[in-house]
């Protein structure tokens, strides 16, 4: 068993809960929301060298709620979402991070934003040469490097 | 009982690859230490979707976070700047932007023009056949012809302007201002066994293409093929000297901890501008209580860091992103000294890109500019492909204060003691870059740029490790002489950035080299009497 599904059921719960809050679906965009279980799959499946700040993250997450977030009313669990944003430090940092990279190589929300749903090699990209003449200015001004004695 | 070796180099980074590459043609026995090992390209983060995530983790920038093997931990908990480098047959050219200035003439006569700091003992003349040497060899991309830059022959041609720097150009040349493609060592062309850059755009972190120049794809092919004996995996603990105050050889671990000698007649330090320091110290001896080469007690002394001052912004336009690489322009508009500026010296700007999207995503949550909940696809879609950024690289002068010490406590995996930085910024450096972000905010609002966010200083941001060993003609007053030799221990020569007098305004990985086969040539030129 990987170390990541060390979480608790509760953390789990919790993690899902407060990667919707930071990701929510939407239809306008047609993506899915952080909560969305192949993306909380590979959250967990990747946590890694993560685990250790991303439990005390949730430690954190947990004592501020004082029960399941998801449990608590939605003016509640935003001033918790709030207090644990602002003032969780390298820990909430941590699971902000690993909510966000998860949720930005997911297909669907690749696909969304239009970009291409691979890893940059081999293919690599097109990189347009552009209009060099935009330094001609540059040329005709010059300048005198700085001589030294 | 190893046999000894004629020079004995300790480290296989960007230095030490240039030194052992030059004495080859000697047919010496040259053997180099390497703690890292041989890198593979197939592993690069680049190859796999989770490109982004890796630098994060196991190709993190800084070894405290990376934490790999091959790495040794540095207590930078007193310093505004964190310590990044990468340990490997390449060294921290592994793991680098790429970007290709070199230190101007005038950076070499810093006391004579503007009576701060020291000048170096040699000046830039004696390093222009090497600068020309190390560009073939690294193999560099740029257009020569810069007023304002020293000149420079890239065998290759400059990187496309690209959306980035198209915008860039045009909001510069609306403010006058002196800007050029900056010249790289991201191969534009196929160039001796390279191929030619395909815009994977995650430069830093390595190029699985081999399109940037690293020292192991260039140098060590042709210095191991020279007959220079490269081991990697050895982590050298000291250097041991004799009754006569000689370098006799070196202490190391192989890659099973297990403890050697190597006897060796001349020893060559390359392990930068923090491990050279922390290598000097770790050798005290009886006769050398205070650390090897140190009788001046400037080991470890006046670390120039390079404090970055960057401001970045969004255009409605798209970037380039992360799909080139990450630089592309350079401007040394402030370069040189205006006391007018309310500030001495000057600094080097380079101009950024773009980002990849879960880069984007992170960092701007970090800043809170993207927000959680309904309206973060929103912003998201504003933010990402429409990142500009402006970095200046100030010039840090040297300041016995900012300093390399042995950490009393930390060590690494070996059990030898590791470095600690104390540092701060001076207040010349913090007008530097405070007049350099209201530079920066004038471009990029030029260009359009709104939700202007600022680092200042980049907080993992110290590549660029110097001046802990400083170079000079007056033993009380620097480590080596003007040709490499330690003032103290004269079979014993560092090549690498700790050897700086002063910083400039560049990246110094090109002026590292130039040095470092100056270094050589020199020690060829007095082969018969080398320890005069």
């Amino acid at each position: 068993m990987s170390e990541s599904y060390q979480l608790t059921r509760a953390q789990r719960d919790d993690l899902r809960t407060i990667a919707a809050m930071i990701v929510p679906a939407s239809d306008e965009y047609k993506v899915p929301s952080a909560d969305d279980p192949a993306i909380q799959a590979d959250m967990l499946a990747t946590l890694g060298r993560d685990t250790g700040l991303v439990v005390a993250a949730l430690d954190h997450l947990a004592r501020l709620a004082g029960q399941p977030l998801a449990e608590l009313a939605a003016a509640k669990r935003d001033a918790v979402a709030l207090e644990f944003r602002n003032n969780g430090g390298a820990a909430a940092a941590t699971l902000v991070r690993v909510v966000l990279q998860c949720y930005y190589r997911d297909d669907r929300v690749l696909r969304s934003l239009g970009l291409e749903l691979r890893a940059p090699f081999p293919a690599g990209y097109v990189l347009p040469d552009g209009d060099w003449s935009l330094l001609d200015p540059v040329k005709a001004k010059g300048g005198t490097l700085r001589r030294a004695p | 009982m190893k046999d000894p070796v004629d020079v004995l180099i300790i480290g296989a980074g960007a230095s030490g690859a240039a030194v052992a590459w030059s004495l080859a043609e000697t047919k010496m026995h040259i053997l180099c230490l390497e703690q890292g090992g041989w890198m593979n390209p197939a592993e690069y983060p680049s190859t796999g979707r989770d490109w982004e995530a890796k630098f994060y983790g196991e190709w993190a920038t800084s070894p405290n976070i990376r934490g790999r093997p091959e790495d040794y931990p540095i207590n930078d908990d007193n310093s505004p700047i964190k310590v990044v480098n990468y340990n490997a047959v390449g060294g921290s050219t592994v793991m680098y932007t790429a970007h290709w200035p070199r230190l101007h003439p005038s950076d070499f006569k810093v006391k004579t023009l503007d009576g701060v700091a020291d000048d170096w003992p040699i000046d830039y003349d004696a390093l222009t056949p090497f600068f020309e040497e190390n560009d073939r060899i690294m193999g560099t991309s740029g257009l020569s012809g810069d007023p304002l830059s020293p000149l420079t022959h890239p065998p290759m041609p400059q990187q496309p302007l690209g959306l980035s720097g198209a915008i860039l150009g045009k909001a510069m040349n609306k403010l006058g201002w002196h800007w050029w493609p900056s010249d790289t060592t991201v191969a534009t062309t196929d160039y001796e066994g390279r191929a030619r850059c395909i815009n994977l755009g995650h430069c830093t972190p390595a190029c699985a293409q081999g399109a940037k120049s690293s020292t192991d794809i260039t140098y060590w092919p042709q210095a191991v093929r020279a007959g220079v004996e490269l081991r990697t995996h050895c982590r050298v603990r000291e250097i041991t000297t004799d009754e006569n105050g000689m370098a006799t050889g070196v202490v190391y671990y192989d890659k099973d901890g297990v403890e050697h000698f190597q006897p060796a007649h001349v020893v060559i330090i390359a392990c930068n501008g923090v491990g050279t320091p922390r290598l000097l110290l770790n050798s005290a001896s009886s006769r050398f209580p205070n650390g090897l080469a140190n009788s001046s007690g400037l080991v470890g002394k006046n670390l120039m860091f390079h404090p970055y001052a960057q401001i970045y912004g969004y255009v409605k336009e798209p970037t380039d992103s992360n799909r080139a690489p990450p630089t592309c322009l350079w401007s040394k508009e402030w370069y040189d000294t205006d006391l007018s500026r309310g500030f001495v010296r000057g600094y080097g700007v380079q101009f950024v890109r773009g980002a990849g999207p879960v880069f984007e995503a992170v960092v701007s949550e970090q800043k809170g500019i993207l927000p959680w909940g309904a309206d973060h696809h929103r912003v998201f879609r504003k933010l990402n492909g429409h990142r500009l950024g402006f970095s200046a690289i100030c010039e840090d002068l040297p300041e016995e204060h900012n300093c390399v010490t042995l950490d009393p406590v930390l060590k690494d995996s070996h059990g030898i003691p590791a470095p600690k930085i104390n540092y701060t910024i001076s207040e010349n450096s913090q007008k530097m870059m405070d007049h350099a972000l209201a530079r920066g905010r004038e471009v990029l609002e030029m260009a359009g740029a709104t939700d202007l966010c600022i680092n200042s200083p980049i907080p993992w941001g110290g590549w660029h490790l110097l001046g802990t060993a400083r170079m000079g003609t007056d033993p009380e007053r620097s480590v080596v002489n003007e040709w490499g030799r330690t003032h103290d221990v004269k079979n014993l020569f560092i090549v690498d950035g700790s050897i700086f007098v002063t910083s400039g305004g560049v990246n110094p990985t090109s002026t590292i080299q130039a040095l470092a086969l100056y270094i050589a040539d020199q020690m060829k030129q007095r082969l018969a009497n080398l320890f005069d």
